[in-house]
């Protein structure tokens, strides 16, 4: 459109030129803390040129902050995350869209209820339930009598006992527990003709078939988009694994839970100044991967978060 | 909307359909049921399992000024996150839809501040915002009075909620600049025919046109200060100083999880449920969610 | 009431040129009609005027005035867009009275004009309505009445008709000839459907791949087609094209399997010996018994009023039409002959019309 609007135009620049600024200003602000030695840092001045230890920081954060094993660890939690939300949202919005069972409106209620609640404000029986995933099984045979029946019959006392603590499968398996990526597929699975299946089943595929070679390649964009969005929302999780994980000479927990450790003060964990290069640092090397992975995936990813609207 | 065609077998379905119903029962439903059964009960002190306790937990909880200093705290959170990330997330959108030259790179880059892990930003905030080290520390060097979020429950405040808007800028500038891209070029031009200049039309037509994206973002801005915030205000205040930052969600995990409450923070956990459900079902109830051009 | 003016307009996005240096005039109080098949450059040429879209190069003049960097509010044109681009979240009346609200007229003239307009197209029951709540005949009468609340010098549409159902299209085409008739405001209306050219046009544009192939009146354009790009487009079935060989000596031209037809002194003067295009018109040949082109015949479609014959002619396809009513029985060849009137030739090079 023709617009002569010089005046505006520039308004307009100096807004996105600003907005630019704010984004990358916080950003070299952490970079520069990351470069300078610990005497440096606490000069009290503002630092807006980089010195130049930035790799002896990385090594102290990368060494301090068991950054090795942390970020092992958040990516398996959020490969974990992302695959298994893939996958089963896939498979139950297929169970929702393409069969007729009895009671199958109540379980479409029931799983789009989940997308009320976060986790967070049911985070205390949650821990519970991670620390022993039985306990729903094993109060139902409780309260049901059947545990008597059983112990009477077998003579074996029943106590079913799992516990997901400081285990993978306790980081991941209540971040997949919500509806999000089910319904994203049903309104994808929705839009698909009839006819698809009509041939396909004329073709002699079954469910499963169908599936694999039709649906999900027609999905891919949409895989694509759900796995980043999930993958991004798991590696951002911090108070479920600070739970989940209290082992931490064990089994250790994410890099992105580890990071406060990185910077004790007096209001966290204990007084002391921090170290601030070496918090710098850790903050770098932990913001890295999701940033990389969004600036990859910038497509897919806003794609994605348009269309699960979380 | 429903299939014509669908498979005939009813086993085959329940199966694809199983292994979510048992993670949404184990993960979602138990631990709503136990907080709701929680809230309505106190744990014998030397055990013998939980007695009916009606609502006292929740008098209990009411009664506590810290709970409702909590609850305002919380709310003057979303208020001011709300009102900062949607302002400027719409300004830039606004900004970026004009189209002018070298508008995607701004687009790329205003994406990022969501890309960055929260409590990673919290650690770079809190270090930008320390009186000893960060860019404040030249300007506090005479005068310890001036900035200190250690000691000033207000400075922590305001470290926090920049910190948080900062973040959330981004996700709000992602779809108001998604709901003024799906505004159909020819309704703007349209209107520019009709003799509205630049400005005008921001006013007259893109804006009305994007309130349901609007007030959909309102609504989850809202219900995500309460639950995302934890891990910002974990990282740069621990609630602190003196409780000044002390959120709902946070409440919650510190009476649970270090003055083991159960009930307390069942309780609570109940109050914020309702909450959020409250303003998810206004969300759905209310407010249509988006526009159909013809 | 204005004349448009284009010279040498050209458009390029990045490296392709879609429109390539029309020239074009247009007279206050014409209804011009630029027709042209899909992605010719029809829409790109109608905002180009309007000012939605720079031009690359050239000039475009409304009235007396240069435009090339007026801002279309500037412009003086009012558009009726293909999918009308209502605003969706004002009323029938706002949406028509939008133009006079910026332009800060007084809110009682304003719902008086609005009223005016509404009663023009028969707008007055739903004044009230959201555009979500309107058929689309509605819909495009709202777009209408929006245009033309301005007064605009030029009236530009891009294909408002090509949402509607085939009867409402009949309908709204009368309508927009009655209202030009009425207001006579000059109006370049695009188009890819030739009967709305046809029916509608004072002049019609033919375009082809951003260029101009033929400017003329309905009549010129059907019956003078300037190349055998227009040829073949216009009228249907389009031109017959055929090609063949000039030979002046024998005063005929002559097909590849050895038929021929006799030419008149006068057609003979005009051609060259070689090559040429040979056209004729489906509906303008006559069925004759013996003598006249054998044409092998292969299928025929029955339109009712018309029955298409389709078969080849020197292994090229050729289509002759019969009327409906006329016995037929089937054989295997037909003979026609074509009266010189009805002879159209081109050259084989350049696509040109001869003579
Ligand atoms: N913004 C653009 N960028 C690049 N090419 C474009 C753009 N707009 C149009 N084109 C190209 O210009 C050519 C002409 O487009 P135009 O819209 O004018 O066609 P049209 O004649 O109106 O076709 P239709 O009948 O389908 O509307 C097309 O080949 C199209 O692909
Ligand atoms: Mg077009």
């Amino acid at each position: 459109m023709i617009e002569r609007t010089p005046l505006l135009n520039t308004a307009t620049y100096a807004v996105l030129l600003l907005g630019a600024l704010s984004v990358f200003v916080p950003l070299w602000l952490v970079y520069v803390g990351a470069t300078l030695t610990v005497r440096e840092i606490n000069i009290p001045e503002l630092h807006l040129f980089p010195g130049d230890h930035l790799f002896d920081n990385l090594q102290a954060a990368w060494a301090r902050g068991h950054l090795g094993g942390r970020l092992a660890n958040s990516l398996i939690m959020s490969l974990g995350v992302a695959t298994g939300k893939v996958v089963m949202s896939a498979i139950t919005a297929f169970g929702l869209v393409y069969f007729r069972f009895p009671g199958r409106m109540l379980i479409f209620w029931m799983i789009f209820i989940t997308l009320m609640l976060p986790l967070e404000v049911r985070i205390v029986p949650t821990y519970a339930v991670a620390a022993n995933a039985l306990w729903p099984f094993q109060t139902i045979l409780d309260v049901t009598g059947l545990s008597t029946v059983i112990a009477a019959l077998t003579g074996v006392q029943v106590a079913l006992e799992w516990n997901l603590l400081n285990s993978y499968t306790g980081l991941i398996l209540p971040l997949i527990a919500t509806a999000t990526g089910t319904f994203l597929y049903r309104q994808f699975f929705l839009t698909v003709p009839d006819e698809l299946l009509e041939a396909a089943r004329m073709d002699g595929a079954g469910p499963f078939r169908f599936l694999t070679e039709f649906l999900l390649p027609l999905s891919r964009a949409n895989m694509a988009a759900l796995f980043t969005i999930m993958f991004l929302y798991a590696w951002n999780q911090y108070l479920w694994p600070l739970l989940a994980t209290p082992d931490r000479a064990g089994f250790g927990t994410t890099s992105v839970v580890e990071l406060k450790m990185l910077a004790p003060s007096v209001l966290t964990n204990g007084g002391g100044t921090p170290d601030w290069n070496v918090a710098m640092a850790g903050c770098l090397i932990v913001m890295l991967p999701p940033l990389l992975l969004v600036a990859f995936m910038q497509r897919y990813f806003v794609r994605g978060l348009i269309a699960t609207e979380k | 909307m429903e299939k014509r065609a669908t498979f005939s077998k009813t086993s085959v379905g329940v199966m694809f359909v199983l292994p979510q119903i048992l993670l949404v029962f184990t993960f979602f439903y138990w631990p709503t049921g136990a907080a709701l059964y929680w809230a309505f009960t106190l744990e014998r002190p030397w055990g013998g399992g939980n007695e009916w306790v009606g609502l006292d937990n929740f008098r209990q909880v009411f009664a506590d000024r810290a709970y409702w200093g909590s609850i305002i705290r919380s709310i003057i959170f979303a208020g001011a996150t709300s009102f900062l990330s949607m302002g400027f997330g719409l300004l830039l959108a606004v900004a970026c839809d004009r189209g002018l030259k070298f508008y995607q790179a701004f687009r790329t880059v205003f994406v990022w501040p969501y890309a960055v892990v929260a409590p990673a930003a919290a650690l770079a905030f809190r270090f930008i915002f320390a009186p000893e080290a960060g860019i404040f520390s030249a300007l506090v060097k005479s005068n310890h009075e001036f900035w200190n979020p250690a000691q000033n429950g207000y400075h922590a405040m305001t470290m926090i909620i920049v910190c948080y808007s900062w973040k959330y800028a981004a996700y709000c500038f992602i779809f108001f600049l998604a709901a003024l891209q799906a505004i159909p070029r020819s309704v703007i031009e349209a209107s520019a025919l009709d003799g509205a200049g630049v400005l005008r039309r921001v006013r007259d037509i893109q804006l009305p046109l994007i309130t349901p994206t609007f007030f959909f973002l309102l609504v989850i801005s809202i219900t995500d200060s309460f639950q995302d915030s934890f891990g910002i205000v974990d990282v740069m205040t621990d609630g602190g100083p003196a409780k000044a930052t002390e959120f709902m969600v946070y409440k919650i995990y510190f009476d649970g999880f270090r003055g083991l409450d159960y009930s307390g923070a069942a309780a609570q956990s109940i109050v914020l449920m309702f909450l959020m459900m409250v303003l998810t079902f206004f969300q759905f109830r209310f407010i249509e969610r988006r526009i159909h051009y013809s | 009431m204005a004349a448009v003016t284009l010279r040498r307009v050209k458009k390029n996005y990045g490296p392709t040129t879609v429109v390539h240096g029309v020239d074009l005039e247009i007279n206050a109080g014409e209804f011009v009609v630029i027709l042209g098949p899909s992605g010719c450059g029809k829409s790109t040429l109608l905002r180009m005027i309007a000012g939605l879209e720079a031009i690359t190069d050239g000039e475009i003049a409304i009235g007396e005035k240069i435009v090339n960097t007026l801002e279309p509010r500037e412009r003086g044109c009012a558009m009726v867009f293909q999918n009308y681009a209502l605003y969706p979240h004002m009323t029938v009346a706002e949406n028509i009275g939008y133009a006079l609200k910026v332009a800060g007229m007084g809110k009682a003239e304003r719902t008086a004009r609005i009223k005016a307009v509404g009663d023009m197209l028969g707008l007055t029951e739903f004044l009230e309505r959201k555009p979500m709540q309107l058929s689309g005949g509605q819909r495009q009468r709202v777009a209408m009445g929006r245009a033309m609340i301005r007064e605009p010098d030029v009236f530009l549409y891009d294909e408002p008709l090509s949402n509607l159902d085939a009867r409402l299209r009949v309908a709204m085409r009368v309508e927009i000839r009655r209202l030009h008739q009425r207001l006579g405001t000059t109006s370049l209306f695009v188009t890819h459907d030739q009967v709305e050219a046809m029916t509608l046009a004072d002049r019609i544009v033919v375009m082809n791949k951003g260029i101009i192939e033929q400017v003329g009146t309905p009549d010129e354009v059907y019956h003078r087609p300037a190349s055998t790009y227009v040829a073949g487009f216009v009228g249907s079935p389009g031109l017959n094209l055929l090609h063949a060989t000039v030979d002046k000596a024998a005063l005929c031209i002559r097909f590849k399997d050895g038929q021929s037809i006799a030419l008149d002194q006068e057609q003979a003067a005009s051609l060259s010996d070689g090559p040429v295009v040979f056209g004729f018109r489906a509906e303008q040949t006559q069925v004759v018994e013996q003598g006249g082109l054998k044409i092998a015949s292969s299928f025929n479609e029955a339109l009712g009023s018309s029955r298409l014959l389709h078969g080849l002619l020197a292994d090229e396809e050729a289509v002759i039409s019969i009327p409906g009513d006329q016995p037929f029985n089937v054989t295997s060849s037909i003979n026609v002959t074509i009266p010189s009137k009805a002879m159209h030739f081109f050259d084989p090079e350049s696509g040109r019309r001869i003579g």
